[in-house]
């Protein structure tokens, strides 16, 4: 019981925070809408992909994924500024468990990027791109809570190590955006010529904004199950390798 | 750290002096589990530091020498999430943010953030933080450290007021020397990573202080000077424009000795003055002039 309380503790002030700084979502929500409308209404003249499907639905999910990815990945530098404001110091010295601090801050990082991740899905919605159904809403959120809870452990696991707050976004933004541009997000994969195809099938952010394409009724390309076994699998390693540095998370 | 040998009782405010470097926040890490200890054993209300972490936290409470505090949050929220980082339920941390609020007379203040706190009313909070779980045994690390007198005051009152009431341990760093002589019982100096002397303050200052005395006597003070370096408890004796300035180890028993030589020599006393030795002149005495000069070179 009492670890749940450290959990909520860590979620709790990720919210907090989160709800008191709505402006840096506005700005943090630029680029991802600059994507979706200027990319995909720009773009979309020039691309027809498979059944007239408008190129501006493809990169919808897409644009999802490379939320979640961003937000959760970047949401380890709030440990930086732990361990800067000493906060990371009193955190440590309390009872609760490593693994329900990890958890109370994964969730911290998963809710925050999914609402972010649901504006676009909401600009979807609207646009009349997405039919809402149960469904479709619980399989989608599935494969968000995944990916991003994924993200946010590698995230967690590189501020455990890095004490540099001027690295850690440079090494998440060297890792963010190839992982983003080498998958499946912008472009079809059977467009991508053939060395950059490699590594789209090794990138797991791929299946992940499959997985979101199969669940929010877009054209997809693996099968939902090895979409999701993919997922499932970063997920765990993500996840342990997260707690096992975070056990040892540098002061 | 080498050779601390330090016990601390139940209940005891105990106080920690050294000069900067000299090892007393690494003391305080390792007794909070923060630090691992190298070598040798050290326990915490019974808990042994490397192998019962889990159970040492939960007794202790830790008062960082740097703040802690989110400063987005306010001060009621930085106190509700430590409270659930140290497991209490809900019931518990309601009346527990009362109560340390209340002690730290920050009650008023507690929807505002922590962004628009004073200093001082910072480290009142980080105290209160210290105390949300009810420790057993609280470290405080240089609790007042660039405080204004006030603040500084009222923070010794707290501390005192919270061991008369609580019942808490206290474990304290700091060098101010009038902070110690103020609230602890005891004291030990550490210079060095080791411990130079541990005891009472009063009994410390007997064995390691010196009080000076100035007297001056109507005439010639010769004959008296003669006689009272006879006396062996005088350490340093000399004469200034017709001052005599000593050093003794007692000023209390060496007045009325020095009286009666004074009136055996038929001379008057026209002026006395006793200066009792402070916690400071004992600290200079253990740790040396020249430790933080020793230190600036060997760092």
């Amino acid at each position: 019981m009492s670890h749940l309380f450290a959990a909520y503790a860590l979620w709790e002030r990720a919210i907090i925070k989160f709800v008191r700084s709505l402006h840096k979502i506005m700005i943090s929500m630029s680029m991802p809408l600059l994507f979706l409308f200027v990319l995909g209404g720009g773009m979309g003249n020039l691309v027809k992909y498979g059944d007239g499907l408008n190129y501006m639905g493809f990169i919808g999910p897409g644009v999802m994924g490379f939320i979640l990815l961003m937000n959760s990945m970047g949401n380890g530098m709030n440990i930086l500024w732990d361990r800067k404001l000493g906060i990371l110091k009193a955190i440590v010295v309390a009872p609760a468990s490593r693994a329900s601090i990890v958890v109370g801050m994964a969730m911290g990082a998963v809710t925050t990027s999914v609402i972010r991740a649901l504006i676009i899905f909401v600009a979807l919605v609207l646009l009349d791109f997405i039919r809402l159904s149960p469904w479709m809403l619980f399989t989608t959120l599935f494969f968000m809570f995944l990916m991003s809870w994924s993200f946010a452990a590698i995230g967690i696991a590189f501020a455990s190590r890095m004490t540099d707050p001027e690295t850690y976004p440079a090494v998440i933004n060297l890792l963010v955006m190839p992982l983003f541009m080498a998958s499946n997000a912008l472009y079809p994969l059977e467009a991508l010529p053939d060395w950059l195809r490699v590594f789209a099938y090794a990138n797991p952010l791929t299946y992940g904004i499959d997985g979101l394409r199969y669940a929010t009724g877009f054209p997809y390309h693996f099968s939902p199950v090895l979409d999701l076994i993919v997922v499932l699998l970063f997920f765990a390693v993500s996840t342990l390798s997260c707690w096992r540095l975070y056990c040892n998370v540098r002061l | 750290m080498a050779d601390v040998d330090l016990q601390v009782a139940d209940g005891e405010l105990m106080g920690l002096l050294g000069p900067n470097g000299a090892g007393k926040t690494t003391l305080i890490s390792i007794l909070c589990t923060m630090v691992q200890p190298t070598s040798g054993d050290a326990t915490v209300c019974g808990y042994d530091v490397r192998r019962d972490q889990t159970a040492v936290r939960r007794s202790v409470g830790v008062v960082f020498q740097d703040s802690t505090l989110d400063e987005d949050l306010t001060g009621q929220e930085n106190l509700n999430f430590h409270a659930r980082l140290y497991g209490l339920n809900a019931a518990t941390r309601r009346e527990r943010v009362n109560t340390v609020l209340e002690l730290v007379a920050l009650s008023k203040r507690r929807g505002d953030l922590v962004k628009t706190y004073s200093g001082g009313m910072r480290r009142r909070l980080e105290i209160a933080k210290g105390l949300m779980h009810n420790p057993k045994v609280l470290f405080l690390d240089e609790p007042t450290l660039g405080l204004d007198p006030q603040a500084r005051r009222r923070i010794w009152d707290h501390i005192s007021k919270l061991r008369d009431a609580c019942g808490t341990t206290v474990v304290l760093t700091t060098h101010y020397m009038e902070e110690a002589e103020f609230l602890c019982s005891r004291v030990a100096i550490i210079d060095r990573g080791r411990i130079v002397a541990i005891d009472d303050v009063e009994v410390l200052k007997a064995n390691f202080g010196q009080d000076r005395v100035e007297l001056r006597v109507l005439g010639k003070p010769d004959p008296l000077l003669h006689e009272i370096n006879q006396l062996n408890d005088v350490l340093h004796c000399s004469v200034q424009n017709g001052r005599l300035h000593l050093t003794v180890r007692s000023g209390d028993s060496f007045v009325p000795k020095v009286m009666e030589l004074a009136r055996s020599c038929k001379l008057e006393i026209s002026s006395l003055s006793v200066r009792k030795s402070s916690l400071e002149d004992v600290f200079m005495n253990l740790t040396g002039r020249e430790t933080g000069e020793d230190l600036f070179s060997s760092e």
